[in-house]
Protein backbone atom coordinates (compact mmCIF):
# COMPACT_ATOMS: atom_id res chain seq x y z
CA UNK A 1 0.00 0.00 0.00
CA UNK A 2 3.00 2.30 1.49
CA UNK A 3 6.29 2.08 0.26
CA UNK A 4 9.17 4.14 1.05
CA UNK A 5 12.73 2.98 -0.54
CA UNK A 6 15.67 4.78 0.73
CA UNK A 7 14.25 8.30 1.93
CA UNK A 8 16.58 10.99 2.60
CA UNK A 9 15.10 14.48 3.82
CA UNK A 10 17.78 16.94 4.84
CA UNK A 11 16.49 20.61 5.95
CA UNK A 12 18.25 23.54 5.43
CA UNK A 13 18.23 25.52 8.38
CA UNK A 14 19.66 28.66 8.58
CA UNK A 15 23.49 28.24 8.20
CA UNK A 16 23.52 24.32 8.45
CA UNK A 17 21.50 21.47 7.18
CA UNK A 18 19.74 19.24 9.27
CA UNK A 19 19.07 15.54 7.67
CA UNK A 20 15.68 14.74 9.56
CA UNK A 21 15.66 11.32 7.63
CA UNK A 22 18.99 9.57 6.65
CA UNK A 23 17.41 6.37 4.18
CA UNK A 24 14.45 4.91 5.69
CA UNK A 25 12.90 1.62 3.98
CA UNK A 26 9.90 0.92 4.85
CA UNK A 27 6.55 -0.94 3.55
CA UNK A 28 3.43 -1.14 4.81
CA UNK A 29 0.70 -3.25 3.81
CA UNK A 30 -3.09 -2.55 2.94
CA UNK A 31 -5.38 -2.97 6.06
CA UNK A 32 -2.26 -3.13 8.63
CA UNK A 33 -1.84 -0.47 10.98
CA UNK A 34 1.88 0.55 11.19
CA UNK A 35 3.40 2.30 14.07
CA UNK A 36 6.52 4.34 14.10
CA UNK A 37 7.60 5.41 17.70
CA UNK A 38 10.81 7.59 18.68
CA UNK A 39 11.91 10.43 20.44
CA UNK A 40 11.15 13.83 20.06
CA UNK A 41 13.73 15.09 17.00
CA UNK A 42 13.92 11.34 15.69
CA UNK A 43 12.18 12.46 12.48
CA UNK A 44 8.88 11.15 12.91
CA UNK A 45 7.05 14.11 11.68
CA UNK A 46 9.35 14.46 8.93
CA UNK A 47 8.77 10.40 7.99
CA UNK A 48 4.71 10.91 8.05
CA UNK A 49 4.61 13.91 5.88
CA UNK A 50 6.83 12.11 3.19
CA UNK A 51 3.56 9.70 2.59
CA UNK A 52 1.53 12.55 1.53
CA UNK A 53 3.86 14.80 0.36
CA UNK A 54 3.72 17.44 2.68
CA UNK A 55 7.48 17.25 2.58
CA UNK A 56 9.60 16.62 -0.35
CA UNK A 57 12.14 13.63 0.21
CA UNK A 58 15.75 15.13 -0.33
CA UNK A 59 16.45 11.41 -1.85
CA UNK A 60 14.37 8.54 -2.49
CA UNK A 61 10.90 7.03 -3.41
CA UNK A 62 7.40 6.98 -1.89
CA UNK A 63 5.23 4.62 -3.84
CA UNK A 64 1.08 5.20 -2.59
CA UNK A 65 -0.88 2.82 -4.00
CA UNK A 66 1.18 1.60 -6.74
CA UNK A 67 1.81 5.52 -7.71
CA UNK A 68 4.90 7.19 -7.98
CA UNK A 69 4.05 10.31 -5.41
CA UNK A 70 7.31 12.22 -7.35
CA UNK A 71 6.11 11.82 -10.97
CA UNK A 72 2.18 13.41 -9.61
CA UNK A 73 1.70 16.82 -10.94
CA UNK A 74 0.25 19.59 -9.22
CA UNK A 75 -3.53 18.60 -9.50
CA UNK A 76 -2.25 14.39 -9.35
CA UNK A 77 -1.28 15.28 -5.69
CA UNK A 78 -4.02 16.97 -4.68
CA UNK A 79 -6.11 13.86 -6.04
CA UNK A 80 -3.43 11.56 -4.13
CA UNK A 81 -4.17 13.42 -0.71
CA UNK A 82 -7.38 13.43 -0.97
CA UNK A 83 -7.36 9.67 -1.06
CA UNK A 84 -5.18 10.27 2.16
CA UNK A 85 -7.08 11.09 5.40
CA UNK A 86 -4.70 13.04 7.95
CA UNK A 87 -5.21 13.97 11.86
CA UNK A 88 -3.08 16.02 13.73
CA UNK A 89 -1.86 16.56 17.03
CA UNK A 90 -3.15 19.81 17.79
CA UNK A 91 -6.31 18.85 15.81
CA UNK A 92 -5.95 21.59 13.45
CA UNK A 93 -9.82 22.14 12.76
CA UNK A 94 -10.62 25.55 11.05
CA UNK A 95 -11.58 27.65 14.25
CA UNK A 96 -14.10 29.91 11.97
CA UNK A 97 -15.98 26.82 10.93
CA UNK A 98 -18.81 25.04 12.56
CA UNK A 99 -18.56 21.64 13.75
CA UNK A 100 -20.25 19.94 11.01
CA UNK A 101 -18.68 22.66 8.19
CA UNK A 102 -15.11 21.73 9.76
CA UNK A 103 -16.34 17.52 8.54
CA UNK A 104 -17.65 18.91 5.03
CA UNK A 105 -14.53 21.23 4.29
CA UNK A 106 -12.64 18.58 2.13
CA UNK A 107 -15.98 17.41 0.43
CA UNK A 108 -16.33 21.21 0.23
CA UNK A 109 -12.78 21.61 -1.39
CA UNK A 110 -12.93 18.19 -3.89
CA UNK A 111 -16.36 19.92 -5.18
CA UNK A 112 -17.58 16.73 -6.23
CA UNK A 113 -21.09 16.02 -4.28
CA UNK A 114 -24.22 18.76 -3.65
CA UNK A 115 -24.16 21.07 -1.00
CA UNK A 116 -27.22 19.13 0.67
CA UNK A 117 -25.14 15.83 -0.30
CA UNK A 118 -21.97 16.96 1.88
CA UNK A 119 -24.20 18.35 4.73
CA UNK A 120 -25.61 14.80 4.92
CA UNK A 121 -22.60 12.99 4.51
CA UNK A 122 -21.01 15.39 7.32
CA UNK A 123 -23.72 14.52 9.73
CA UNK A 124 -23.51 11.18 8.95
CA UNK A 125 -19.76 10.69 9.19
CA UNK A 126 -20.56 13.32 13.14
CA UNK A 127 -22.96 10.51 13.83
CA UNK A 128 -19.89 8.04 13.66
CA UNK A 129 -17.77 9.53 15.84
CA UNK A 130 -20.89 9.58 18.24
CA UNK A 131 -20.71 13.56 18.02
CA UNK A 132 -23.88 14.41 15.95
CA UNK A 133 -25.29 17.01 19.08
CA UNK A 134 -22.19 19.29 18.83
CA UNK A 135 -22.55 19.59 15.03
CA UNK A 136 -23.32 23.40 15.43
CA UNK A 137 -20.85 24.44 17.97
CA UNK A 138 -17.57 25.70 17.24
CA UNK A 139 -14.31 24.10 17.80
CA UNK A 140 -13.42 26.44 20.89
CA UNK A 141 -16.07 24.76 22.51
CA UNK A 142 -15.26 21.18 22.91
CA UNK A 143 -13.00 19.32 24.57
CA UNK A 144 -9.85 17.83 23.19
CA UNK A 145 -10.96 14.46 22.73
CA UNK A 146 -14.02 15.75 20.88
CA UNK A 147 -12.00 17.78 18.84
CA UNK A 148 -9.98 15.05 17.68
CA UNK A 149 -13.04 12.77 16.63
CA UNK A 150 -13.98 15.83 15.09
CA UNK A 151 -10.46 15.43 13.40
CA UNK A 152 -10.76 11.71 12.32
CA UNK A 153 -14.69 12.39 11.11
CA UNK A 154 -12.90 15.21 8.96
CA UNK A 155 -10.40 12.80 7.72
CA UNK A 156 -12.50 9.98 6.79
CA UNK A 157 -14.84 12.44 4.35
CA UNK A 158 -13.36 11.80 1.22
CA UNK A 159 -13.62 7.88 2.00
CA UNK A 160 -9.88 7.58 1.76
CA UNK A 161 -8.00 4.37 2.03
CA UNK A 162 -5.23 5.41 4.16
CA UNK A 163 -5.00 7.47 7.21
CA UNK A 164 -2.31 8.98 8.97
CA UNK A 165 -2.10 10.05 11.87
CA UNK A 166 0.55 12.71 13.32
CA UNK A 167 0.64 12.33 17.25
CA UNK A 168 -2.81 12.16 17.33
CA UNK A 169 -3.27 11.18 20.76
CA UNK A 170 -0.13 13.08 22.39
CA UNK A 171 -2.13 16.08 23.30
CA UNK A 172 -5.04 14.42 24.84
CA UNK A 173 -5.92 12.09 28.90
CA UNK A 174 -4.97 8.71 29.09
CA UNK A 175 -8.89 8.09 28.91
CA UNK A 176 -9.16 10.52 25.97
CA UNK A 177 -6.54 8.61 24.31
CA UNK A 178 -7.72 5.17 24.90
CA UNK A 179 -10.91 6.42 22.93
CA UNK A 180 -9.26 7.72 20.17
CA UNK A 181 -7.16 4.47 19.69
CA UNK A 182 -10.45 2.44 20.33
CA UNK A 183 -12.30 4.42 17.52
CA UNK A 184 -9.16 3.93 15.21
CA UNK A 185 -9.21 -0.04 15.92
CA UNK A 186 -12.87 0.13 14.98
CA UNK A 187 -12.30 2.00 11.57
CA UNK A 188 -9.36 -0.10 10.76
CA UNK A 189 -11.65 -3.45 11.05
CA UNK A 190 -15.16 -1.64 9.72
CA UNK A 191 -13.30 0.03 7.02
CA UNK A 192 -10.25 -1.90 6.11
CA UNK A 193 -8.21 1.47 6.50
CA UNK A 194 -4.74 1.27 6.47
CA UNK A 195 -3.30 3.81 9.51
CA UNK A 196 0.55 4.69 9.53
CA UNK A 197 0.58 6.61 13.06
CA UNK A 198 3.38 8.20 14.46
CA UNK A 199 4.17 8.46 18.34
CA UNK A 200 6.67 8.35 21.34
CA UNK A 201 4.61 6.79 23.41
CA UNK A 202 4.90 2.28 23.22
CA UNK A 203 0.83 2.09 25.19
CA UNK A 204 -0.18 3.64 21.74
CA UNK A 205 1.99 1.42 19.85
CA UNK A 206 0.51 -1.46 22.02
CA UNK A 207 -2.66 -1.03 22.26
CA UNK A 208 -3.54 -0.53 18.37
CA UNK A 209 -0.09 -1.35 15.81
CA UNK A 210 -0.18 -4.51 13.88
CA UNK A 211 3.49 -3.40 13.36
CA UNK A 212 6.24 -0.97 14.23
CA UNK A 213 9.00 0.82 13.37
CA UNK A 214 11.73 2.07 15.87
CA UNK A 215 13.43 5.60 14.46
CA UNK A 216 16.26 6.93 16.05
CA UNK A 217 18.53 10.11 14.49
CA UNK A 218 16.68 9.89 10.74
CA UNK A 219 17.01 5.88 11.00
CA UNK A 220 15.16 2.85 11.76
CA UNK A 221 16.97 0.80 14.39
CA UNK A 222 14.23 -1.84 14.62
CA UNK A 223 10.61 -3.39 12.68
CA UNK A 224 8.82 -5.81 12.69
CA UNK A 225 5.41 -7.30 14.81
CA UNK A 226 4.22 -5.39 17.88
CA UNK A 227 4.27 -8.46 20.17
CA UNK A 228 8.25 -9.40 19.01
CA UNK A 229 9.48 -5.85 19.38
CA UNK A 230 7.80 -5.03 22.62
CA UNK A 231 8.46 -8.63 24.51
CA UNK A 232 12.02 -8.99 22.91
CA UNK A 233 13.02 -5.39 22.05
CA UNK A 234 16.94 -6.00 20.44
CA UNK A 235 17.48 -2.14 19.95
CA UNK A 236 18.66 -0.13 23.05
CA UNK A 237 16.44 2.96 22.04
CA UNK A 238 13.40 0.36 21.85
CA UNK A 239 14.14 -0.65 25.18
CA UNK A 240 14.78 2.49 26.87
CA UNK A 241 10.96 3.44 24.85
CA UNK A 242 9.16 0.44 26.85
CA UNK A 243 10.92 1.00 29.99
CA UNK A 244 9.56 5.51 29.82
CA UNK A 245 5.84 3.56 29.62
CA UNK A 246 6.33 2.15 32.20
CA UNK A 247 5.45 -0.97 30.72
CA UNK A 248 9.37 -2.68 31.56
CA UNK A 249 9.42 -5.25 33.78
CA UNK A 250 12.87 -5.25 35.05
CA UNK A 251 12.37 -4.75 38.62
CA UNK A 252 14.91 -7.78 38.79
CA UNK A 253 18.14 -6.20 36.59
CA UNK A 254 19.57 -4.83 39.86
CA UNK A 255 18.21 -6.69 42.60
CA UNK A 256 20.11 -8.80 45.00
CA UNK A 257 19.19 -12.38 44.99
CA UNK A 258 21.23 -15.85 44.50
CA UNK A 259 20.81 -18.38 41.42
CA UNK A 260 19.99 -17.70 38.24
CA UNK A 261 17.67 -14.79 36.85
CA UNK A 262 15.07 -15.52 34.26
CA UNK A 263 12.55 -13.56 32.77
CA UNK A 264 9.61 -15.68 31.25
CA UNK A 265 7.34 -14.26 28.84
CA UNK A 266 3.56 -15.65 28.29
CA UNK A 267 1.91 -15.31 24.86
CA UNK A 268 -2.14 -15.77 24.53
CA UNK A 269 -3.48 -19.01 26.16
CA UNK A 270 -0.12 -19.74 27.95
CA UNK A 271 -0.61 -16.69 29.95
CA UNK A 272 -3.49 -17.58 31.95
CA UNK A 273 -2.15 -21.52 32.45
CA UNK A 274 -0.94 -22.75 35.88
CA UNK A 275 1.98 -23.41 34.80
CA UNK A 276 4.79 -22.34 37.73
CA UNK A 277 3.63 -23.66 40.84
CA UNK A 278 3.86 -27.25 38.85
CA UNK A 279 7.32 -26.92 37.63
CA UNK A 280 8.26 -25.73 40.25
CA UNK A 281 7.03 -28.78 42.00
CA UNK A 282 8.39 -30.98 39.64
CA UNK A 283 11.62 -29.71 39.55
CA UNK A 284 12.19 -28.90 42.99
CA UNK A 285 13.28 -25.71 41.71
CA UNK A 286 12.64 -22.58 45.09
CA UNK A 287 11.75 -18.92 42.94
CA UNK A 288 11.20 -15.63 43.86
CA UNK A 289 9.71 -12.94 41.71
CA UNK A 290 11.53 -9.75 40.96
CA UNK A 291 9.13 -8.17 38.93
CA UNK A 292 6.49 -9.01 36.51
CA UNK A 293 3.09 -8.04 34.36
CA UNK A 294 0.05 -9.28 32.72
CA UNK A 295 -1.51 -6.93 29.71
CA UNK A 296 -2.61 -6.86 26.09
CA UNK A 297 -1.01 -6.44 23.36
CA UNK A 298 -4.05 -5.23 20.80
CA UNK A 299 -6.13 -8.43 21.98
CA UNK A 300 -3.30 -10.81 22.81
CA UNK A 301 -3.24 -11.28 26.36
CA UNK A 302 0.50 -11.66 27.31
CA UNK A 303 2.52 -11.93 30.92
CA UNK A 304 5.99 -11.19 31.60
CA UNK A 305 8.07 -12.33 34.90
CA UNK A 306 10.92 -11.89 36.06
CA UNK A 307 12.06 -15.26 38.56
CA UNK A 308 15.10 -16.06 40.51
CA UNK A 309 15.48 -19.63 40.54
CA UNK A 310 17.78 -21.47 43.57
CA UNK A 311 18.11 -24.92 44.29
CA UNK A 312 16.81 -28.31 42.35
CA UNK A 313 17.26 -28.46 38.54
CA UNK A 314 17.03 -24.90 36.87
CA UNK A 315 17.82 -26.68 33.77
CA UNK A 316 15.00 -29.22 33.32
CA UNK A 317 12.19 -26.29 34.45
CA UNK A 318 13.38 -23.98 31.87
CA UNK A 319 13.01 -26.70 29.68
CA UNK A 320 9.76 -27.49 30.49
CA UNK A 321 8.82 -23.94 30.42
CA UNK A 322 10.09 -23.62 26.65
CA UNK A 323 8.27 -26.74 25.90
CA UNK A 324 4.62 -25.09 27.39
CA UNK A 325 5.26 -22.04 24.69
CA UNK A 326 7.09 -19.53 27.01
CA UNK A 327 9.88 -17.82 26.09
CA UNK A 328 12.77 -18.14 28.18
CA UNK A 329 15.59 -15.57 28.87
CA UNK A 330 18.57 -15.67 31.41
CA UNK A 331 19.64 -12.25 32.44
CA UNK A 332 22.92 -11.94 33.34
CA UNK A 333 23.17 -10.08 36.66
CA UNK B 1 -30.20 75.93 18.89
CA UNK B 2 -31.10 77.65 22.56
CA UNK B 3 -29.69 81.40 23.12
CA UNK B 4 -26.78 80.22 25.58
CA UNK B 5 -26.02 77.43 22.58
CA UNK B 6 -25.44 80.25 19.96
CA UNK B 7 -23.66 82.66 22.29
CA UNK B 8 -21.22 80.08 23.26
CA UNK B 9 -20.44 78.62 20.06
CA UNK B 10 -21.11 82.32 18.00
CA UNK B 11 -18.91 81.63 14.97
CA UNK B 12 -20.21 77.83 14.74
CA UNK B 13 -21.45 77.60 11.37
CA UNK B 14 -23.81 74.26 11.87
CA UNK B 15 -24.63 74.32 7.68
CA UNK B 16 -20.94 74.54 7.28
CA UNK B 17 -19.82 71.96 9.94
CA UNK B 18 -23.35 69.80 8.37
CA UNK B 19 -21.14 70.18 5.00
CA UNK B 20 -17.58 69.29 6.36
CA UNK B 21 -18.89 66.26 8.12
CA UNK B 22 -20.75 64.86 5.02
CA UNK B 23 -17.25 65.82 3.24
CA UNK B 24 -15.18 63.90 5.98
CA UNK B 25 -17.64 60.58 6.13
CA UNK B 26 -17.07 60.69 2.24
CA UNK B 27 -13.42 60.74 2.08
CA UNK B 28 -13.30 58.00 4.38
CA UNK B 29 -15.71 55.85 3.18
CA UNK B 30 -14.37 56.13 -0.74
CA UNK B 31 -10.69 56.08 0.90
CA UNK B 32 -11.27 53.10 3.02
CA UNK B 33 -13.46 51.16 1.05
CA UNK B 34 -10.46 51.63 -1.97
CA UNK B 35 -8.01 51.02 1.06
CA UNK B 36 -9.32 47.43 1.55
CA UNK B 37 -9.83 46.97 -1.94
CA UNK B 38 -6.22 47.72 -2.63
CA UNK B 39 -4.29 46.45 0.57
CA UNK B 40 -6.29 43.18 1.00
CA UNK B 41 -4.74 41.99 -1.78
CA UNK B 42 -1.39 43.40 -1.55
CA UNK B 43 -1.59 42.24 2.27
CA UNK B 44 -1.93 38.53 1.23
CA UNK B 45 0.67 38.66 -1.65
CA UNK B 46 2.77 39.82 1.15
CA UNK B 47 2.05 37.33 3.02
CA UNK B 48 2.20 34.33 0.55
CA UNK B 49 5.32 35.51 -0.53
CA UNK B 50 7.26 35.78 2.57
CA UNK B 51 9.78 32.48 3.21
CA UNK B 52 8.76 29.49 4.62
CA UNK B 53 4.85 30.55 3.05
CA UNK B 54 2.54 28.81 0.50
CA UNK B 55 4.20 30.66 -2.94
CA UNK B 56 7.65 31.37 -1.29
CA UNK B 57 9.12 33.97 -3.28
CA UNK B 58 12.20 35.90 -2.31
CA UNK B 59 12.20 38.52 -4.94
CA UNK B 60 8.90 39.23 -5.37
CA UNK B 61 8.34 39.47 -1.60
CA UNK B 62 11.66 41.42 -1.64
CA UNK B 63 10.14 44.35 -3.95
CA UNK B 64 6.51 44.35 -2.57
CA UNK B 65 8.19 45.06 0.78
CA UNK B 66 10.37 47.52 -0.42
CA UNK B 67 7.56 49.63 -2.48
CA UNK B 68 5.08 49.27 0.62
CA UNK B 69 8.16 50.63 3.09
CA UNK B 70 8.71 53.20 1.17
CA UNK B 71 4.87 54.54 0.87
CA UNK B 72 5.02 54.33 4.45
CA UNK B 73 8.08 56.24 5.30
CA UNK B 74 6.77 59.08 3.13
CA UNK B 75 5.04 61.31 5.26
CA UNK B 76 1.27 62.13 4.23
CA UNK B 77 1.61 65.78 4.07
CA UNK B 78 4.42 65.50 1.26
CA UNK B 79 2.73 62.24 -0.36
CA UNK B 80 -0.39 64.78 -1.01
CA UNK B 81 1.40 67.67 -3.04
CA UNK B 82 3.61 64.68 -4.55
CA UNK B 83 0.64 62.53 -6.26
CA UNK B 84 -1.16 65.92 -7.42
CA UNK B 85 -0.33 64.99 -11.08
CA UNK B 86 -0.88 61.71 -10.86
CA UNK B 87 -4.31 62.89 -9.19
CA UNK B 88 -5.57 64.68 -12.03
CA UNK B 89 -4.58 61.76 -14.34
CA UNK B 90 -6.39 59.40 -12.25
CA UNK B 91 -9.72 61.56 -11.08
CA UNK B 92 -9.44 64.48 -13.24
CA UNK B 93 -9.08 66.89 -10.40
CA UNK B 94 -6.71 67.36 -7.58
CA UNK B 95 -9.04 69.12 -5.69
CA UNK B 96 -12.04 68.41 -3.20
CA UNK B 97 -13.43 64.94 -2.13
CA UNK B 98 -12.35 63.19 -5.27
CA UNK B 99 -8.71 64.78 -5.32
CA UNK B 100 -7.86 63.53 -1.62
CA UNK B 101 -9.19 59.97 -2.35
CA UNK B 102 -5.38 58.94 -4.47
CA UNK B 103 -3.40 59.72 -2.07
CA UNK B 104 -5.52 58.64 0.73
CA UNK B 105 -5.07 55.42 -0.68
CA UNK B 106 -1.96 55.31 -1.81
CA UNK B 107 -1.32 56.39 2.08
CA UNK B 108 -3.44 54.11 3.57
CA UNK B 109 -3.12 50.80 1.74
CA UNK B 110 0.51 49.89 2.11
CA UNK B 111 -0.33 50.66 6.24
CA UNK B 112 -3.33 48.15 5.68
CA UNK B 113 -1.55 45.56 4.00
CA UNK B 114 1.29 45.33 6.25
CA UNK B 115 -1.54 44.67 8.99
CA UNK B 116 -3.26 42.19 6.70
CA UNK B 117 0.06 40.27 6.38
CA UNK B 118 0.60 40.22 10.20
CA UNK B 119 -3.19 39.15 10.85
CA UNK B 120 -2.43 35.87 8.38
CA UNK B 121 0.95 35.30 10.26
CA UNK B 122 -0.91 35.14 12.96
CA UNK B 123 -3.00 32.14 11.93
CA UNK B 124 -2.15 28.39 12.99
CA UNK B 125 0.08 26.79 10.09
CA UNK B 126 -1.34 23.81 11.23
CA UNK B 127 -4.88 24.87 9.43
CA UNK B 128 -2.70 25.70 6.35
CA UNK B 129 -0.87 22.51 6.74
CA UNK B 130 -4.23 20.38 7.05
CA UNK B 131 -6.19 21.75 4.40
CA UNK B 132 -3.00 20.67 2.17
CA UNK B 133 -3.21 17.55 3.28
CA UNK B 134 -7.13 17.62 2.27
CA UNK B 135 -5.39 18.50 -1.20
CA UNK B 136 -6.15 21.67 -1.57
CA UNK B 137 -5.29 24.35 -4.42
CA UNK B 138 -3.34 27.38 -3.02
CA UNK B 139 -6.83 29.52 -4.13
CA UNK B 140 -8.90 27.00 -2.21
CA UNK B 141 -6.29 27.61 0.95
CA UNK B 142 -6.42 31.43 0.68
CA UNK B 143 -10.09 31.56 -0.06
CA UNK B 144 -11.72 29.02 1.96
CA UNK B 145 -8.94 28.49 5.10
CA UNK B 146 -6.70 31.84 5.28
CA UNK B 147 -8.82 34.31 4.83
CA UNK B 148 -12.04 33.19 7.10
CA UNK B 149 -9.53 32.32 9.98
CA UNK B 150 -7.83 35.66 9.52
CA UNK B 151 -11.09 37.98 9.52
CA UNK B 152 -11.44 39.35 12.91
CA UNK B 153 -7.57 40.63 12.85
CA UNK B 154 -7.88 41.50 9.24
CA UNK B 155 -11.25 43.28 10.69
CA UNK B 156 -9.17 44.39 14.06
CA UNK B 157 -6.80 46.22 11.12
CA UNK B 158 -9.40 47.49 8.99
CA UNK B 159 -10.35 49.77 12.03
CA UNK B 160 -6.57 50.78 12.80
CA UNK B 161 -7.15 51.44 9.41
CA UNK B 162 -9.93 53.84 9.18
CA UNK B 163 -9.25 55.65 12.26
CA UNK B 164 -5.62 56.77 10.64
CA UNK B 165 -7.43 57.70 7.48
CA UNK B 166 -9.57 60.12 9.84
CA UNK B 167 -6.52 61.87 10.60
CA UNK B 168 -5.04 61.85 7.02
CA UNK B 169 -8.63 63.31 6.36
CA UNK B 170 -8.37 66.20 7.98
CA UNK B 171 -4.63 66.62 6.32
CA UNK B 172 -6.61 66.30 3.05
CA UNK B 173 -7.97 69.64 3.88
CA UNK B 174 -4.63 71.40 2.50
CA UNK B 175 -5.44 70.54 -1.13
CA UNK B 176 -8.80 71.78 -0.59
CA UNK B 177 -10.90 68.65 0.45
CA UNK B 178 -12.93 70.44 2.83
CA UNK B 179 -14.13 67.87 5.72
CA UNK B 180 -13.99 68.62 9.10
CA UNK B 181 -10.33 68.89 10.13
CA UNK B 182 -9.83 71.71 7.57
CA UNK B 183 -12.67 73.53 9.24
CA UNK B 184 -10.56 72.74 12.34
CA UNK B 185 -7.42 74.13 10.95
CA UNK B 186 -8.78 76.75 9.00
CA UNK B 187 -11.15 78.61 11.45
CA UNK B 188 -10.35 77.05 14.85
CA UNK B 189 -6.32 77.68 14.32
CA UNK B 190 -5.81 80.20 12.12
CA UNK B 191 -8.52 82.78 12.83
CA UNK B 192 -8.36 81.59 16.92
CA UNK B 193 -12.30 80.28 16.69
CA UNK B 194 -11.92 78.16 19.42
CA UNK B 195 -15.25 77.50 19.73
CA UNK B 196 -15.11 75.65 16.00
CA UNK B 197 -12.18 73.97 16.87
CA UNK B 198 -13.88 72.63 19.85
CA UNK B 199 -16.83 71.35 17.69
CA UNK B 200 -15.33 70.01 14.52
CA UNK B 201 -12.52 68.22 17.14
CA UNK B 202 -15.50 67.09 18.89
CA UNK B 203 -17.05 65.79 16.40
CA UNK B 204 -14.01 63.65 15.07
CA UNK B 205 -13.78 62.35 18.17
CA UNK B 206 -17.01 61.18 18.22
CA UNK B 207 -16.48 59.34 14.67
CA UNK B 208 -13.37 57.72 15.92
CA UNK B 209 -15.11 56.54 18.86
CA UNK B 210 -17.98 55.20 16.54
CA UNK B 211 -16.03 53.78 13.89
CA UNK B 212 -13.76 51.83 17.80
CA UNK B 213 -16.83 50.85 18.78
CA UNK B 214 -18.27 49.14 15.03
CA UNK B 215 -14.56 47.55 14.83
CA UNK B 216 -14.74 45.82 18.07
CA UNK B 217 -18.02 44.56 17.39
CA UNK B 218 -17.06 43.03 14.34
CA UNK B 219 -14.04 41.45 14.96
CA UNK B 220 -15.86 40.17 17.98
CA UNK B 221 -18.81 38.85 16.13
CA UNK B 222 -16.34 36.92 13.60
CA UNK B 223 -14.53 35.30 16.66
CA UNK B 224 -14.71 31.78 17.80
CA UNK B 225 -11.54 31.20 19.63
N1 LIG C 1 10.86 22.59 8.42
C1 LIG C 1 12.00 22.28 9.06
N2 LIG C 1 13.10 23.03 8.90
C2 LIG C 1 14.25 22.73 9.54
N3 LIG C 1 14.42 21.67 10.35
C3 LIG C 1 13.37 20.86 10.56
C4 LIG C 1 12.10 21.12 9.93
N4 LIG C 1 11.24 20.16 10.31
C5 LIG C 1 11.92 19.35 11.14
N5 LIG C 1 13.20 19.76 11.28
C6 LIG C 1 14.25 19.09 12.09
O1 LIG C 1 14.30 17.74 11.71
C7 LIG C 1 14.47 16.89 12.82
C8 LIG C 1 13.32 15.91 12.89
O2 LIG C 1 12.12 16.61 13.15
P1 LIG C 1 10.70 15.89 13.18
O3 LIG C 1 10.50 15.14 11.93
O4 LIG C 1 9.69 16.94 13.51
O5 LIG C 1 10.87 14.89 14.40
P2 LIG C 1 9.80 14.30 15.43
O6 LIG C 1 8.45 14.44 14.82
O7 LIG C 1 10.23 12.89 15.63
O8 LIG C 1 9.95 15.10 16.69
C9 LIG C 1 14.55 17.81 14.03
O9 LIG C 1 15.90 18.00 14.33
C10 LIG C 1 13.91 19.08 13.56
O10 LIG C 1 14.46 20.19 14.23
MG1 LIG D 1 6.67 15.44 15.54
Amino acid sequence: MIELSDIHKTYRAGSGEVAALRGIDLRVAAGEVFGVIGQSGAGKSSLIRMINLLERPTAGRVTVDGVDAASLDAAGLRGLRRRIGMIFQHFNLLSSKTVVENVAFPLQLEGRLAREDIRARALALLDRVDLADQADKYPAQLSGGQKQRVGVARALACEPKILLCDEATSALDPETTRQVLRLLRELNGELGLTIVLITHEMDVIRRVCDRVAVLEAGRVVEQGVVADVFLSPRHATTRRLIEEGGDADDAGAGGPGAGRTVRLTYRGETTYAPLLGRIARETGVDYSILGGRVAHIRDLPYGQLTLALVGGDVDAALAQFAAAGVAVEEIDR
Amino acid sequence: MSAAGSALFANVDWAEIGRAGVDTLAMLGGSLVLTVAVGLPLGVLLFLTGRGQLLAQPLAHGLLSVLVNVLRSVPFIILLIVMIPVTVVLVGTSLGVPGAIPPLVVGAAPFFARLVESALREVDRGVIEAAQAMGASPRQIVFDALLPEATPGILAAATVTAIALVSYTAMAGVVGAGGLGDLAVRFGYQRFQTDVMVVTVALLLVLVQVLQMIGDRAVAHFSRR
